[in-house]
């Protein structure tokens, strides 16, 4: 596995050549935020924070993403076939992915192929892009990546994984697999690091991931029954805070529920894949009127539930949480999942 | 890859009001393409999205059976945007289908079985696709007796009733028609679903299954009656409903539990239902 070491010039002339053959994606700052957007010719991905405010879902699993469209034009000889939507799928590099969240979009292909069925939106824009990840050497207080089955500095979802090389500006780049190789090499990155790199990086890793002070254990949980987590008394109390406003599941990378709506325009159409969310009494209520989530705590539950237990019974590869701890941050409520995680772990 | 979310397009061929107070119509469809059909091969018990541009799309029974050729047919409750429009189409529009989706009952298990098929008001269109199924000459002899209860409001709200007196006529089937309360020129059973089962059920054995599907309050009542009767919870079979998009897995709103009643549904045993939580 070769490990390139790239100083500052290199980098941005590697960038700007590889954007010759790649589309290229980076965390770019929005007023106090960071959020993933495809770079202008010459722009430079903004590397300075930690997490963007949306995980990068969306490069995969757009917030709304046209699917098919239609005509319902009576005199059109094709009214009412629904067609797929033209979409191009650039091949894309994206900088500056943090490794937990790459891992994320790995769940999420759990999801859109599921062995019966493959979302071909969701499998082309995510075939199409090489991950070009950013270890965490300083993690947040709300990381608990390292509990989640990944880490500041996971390589399982990563074609590329950067390391800051300490210099100024400087990155190890390791290459983990033929398309982090053919970037590698459209950058035109040719130095390889010195001998003691993979010490000096297994080094880095040990101490970012010692950093992480925040723990969660569902040893517990895993040998429960489903019935006997959800039959729990504690869930009305546990969810008591909570407004379902949907927040955590849109900050989520992880969080992969959509609705189909169908929009008109005259006698034009489309069929959209929008973001949702199990916080919504809409999410599941049926044509009669019959609510199976009827209450807000039923929701609440719903999505620790799905994330903590159901997924990984489901799948047996760990929880659907990777401990970005965007939820922890940003939810307007104070719920925090590792508190949950805690009461459902007793 | 094939696109899971592209329905095939459909001709509507028949339009059939199918109960007295017009909530329900059952609609023929035709594949408008070639070969579409032999891709929509299906099971009794299965389901599709009827999809209409414009509109959204509705996951409904299929009530045809895999032995009828050349059509599929629905019976759709008037109840909501899509149903709405779908009542006010007429013959020859073009519309479309997706599927066929979800698992069905499981007819390997039941292959020389006897069975007791539960029905109530308009939920009986995936058990007309299996008794049909199982009627067929070709089929009849893959399974033991065949008993079918099926009770609606009143014999207005009935749905299929050609084809019930038709099978009300043969031996090898013994129908058990009821309706809530008297009614004129009303020959059968008077009173609701899980009473009429207590009273004409076979008893529980091995080689005895129960498909049930009906409104929750029949359920309800019917499940102590199987209990009652013996049944075990293994050899009773039930189609679950909750809102569902996409119906092959993915959107995530109609699990119970782990399980997707979309994609690992909607047929379910009482077995693995009960380990589930009753979210549907």
């Amino acid at each position: 596995m070769k490990i390139y070491h790239i100083d500052r010039e290199s980098w941005v002339k590697g960038l700007a050549a590889s954007a010759e053959v790649y589309q290229l994606v980076g965390p770019v700052r929005e007023k106090d935020d960071f959020d993933f957007k495809v770079l202008d010719k010459g722009q430079m991905p903004d590397l300075t924070g930690t997490d963007t405010r949306l995980s990068p879902k969306a490069l995969v699993f757009p917030k709304s993403e046209i699917m098919m469209t239609f005509s319902t034009d009576p005199n059109d000889p094709d009214c009412n076939i629904m067609k797929e939507a033209k979409k191009e799928y650039p091949k894309r590099a994206v900088i500056g992915i943090r490794p937990y969240d790459a891992r994320a979009l790995q769940i999420l292909k759990m999801n859109y192929d599921n062995g019966d069925y493959q979302d071909p939106y969701f499998l082309n824009a995510y075939e199409a892009i090489t991950f070009v990840g950013l270890a965490v050497n300083s993690p947040s207080s709300t990381d608990f990546s390292t509990s989640c089955g990944t880490g500041p500095f996971d390589e399982k979802g990563l074609d590329v994984l950067l390391v800051a090389a300490g210099e100024e500006g400087d990155f190890y780049a390791k290459i983990l697999t033929d398309k982090g190789d053919a970037w590698a090499k459209a950058a035109g990155f040719s130095k390889e690091a010195g001998s003691d790199v993979s010490t000096r990086i297994e080094a880095m890793k040990k101490t970012a991931e010692e950093a992480i002070s925040s723990k969660i254990a569902f040893d517990k949980i895993e040998k429960k029954t489903v019935l006997e987590l959800f039959e729990a008394d504690h869930w009305e109390n546990t969810a008591f805070a909570c407004i379902n406003c949907g927040t955590c599941t849109y900050a989520c990378p992880t969080c992969w529920c959509f609705d189909i709506q169908d929009e008109n325009f005259g006698t034009k159409g489309v069929r959209i894949k929008n973001w949702d969310s199990c916080m919504t009494g809409l999410f599941t209520l049926h044509g009669s009127g019959h609510n199976p989530r009827e209450h807000r705590y039923q929701r609440t539950r719903q999505r620790f539930m799905h994330k903590l237990k159901y997924f990984a019974d489901k799948y047996g590869e760990g929880i659907m949480c990777v401990g970005c701890g965007r939820c922890v941050r940003q939810c307007p409520a104070n719920i925090d999942i590792r508190e949950i995680c805690e009461t459902m772990n007793k | 890859m094939i696109n899971p979310y592209v329905p095939y397009p459909v001709t509507i061929d028949d339009i059939q009001v199918a109960t007295e107070d017009k909530s329900l119509k059952t609609f023929r469809f035709v594949f408008k393409n070639p070969g579409d059909e032999e891709k929509f091969s299906y099971k009794a018990g299965q389901f599709a999205e009827l999809s209409i541009p414009g509109q959204g799309e509705i996951p409904i029974g299929i009530a045809s059976s895999p032995t009828e050729k050349g059509f599929v047919m629905f019976t759709v409750f008037k109840t909501g945007k899509v149903t709405q429009y779908l009542h006010s189409m007429k013959v020859g529009e073009t519309m479309g289908i997706r599927g066929p989706l979800g698992n069905w009952y499981p007819w390997d298990t039941l292959k020389g079985k006897n069975i007791l098929i539960i029905g109530g008001g308009f939920a009986f269109t995936t058990l007309r696709s299996s008794i049909k199924m199982m009627l067929d000459p070709k089929n009849r002899g893959d399974y033991g007796n065949i008993d079918v209860v099926y009770g609606a409001r009143t014999p207005g709200m009935l749905l299929y009733k050609d084809e019930l007196v038709e099978w009300e006529k043969r031996d090898d089937i013994r129908m058990h028609l009821t309706v809530d309360s008297e009614a004129p020129n009303w020959n059968y059973h008077v009173g609701f679903t899980p009473a009429v089962t207590e009273k004409v059920a076979p008893q529980a054995s091995d080689d005895t299954y129960a498909i049930v599907c009906g409104p929750p309050i029949m359920i309800k009542f019917t499940l102590p009656v199987l209990e009652k009767l013996g049944y075990k919870h293994d050899h009773i079979i039930m189609s679950l409903e909750n809102r569902m998009k996409c119906g092959i897995g993915m959107c995530g709103r109609c699990n119970i539990g782990r399980e997707l009643v979309c994609k690992d549904g909607p047929v379910f045993t009482l077995d693995q239902i009960n380990l589930t939580p009753k979210e549907y």
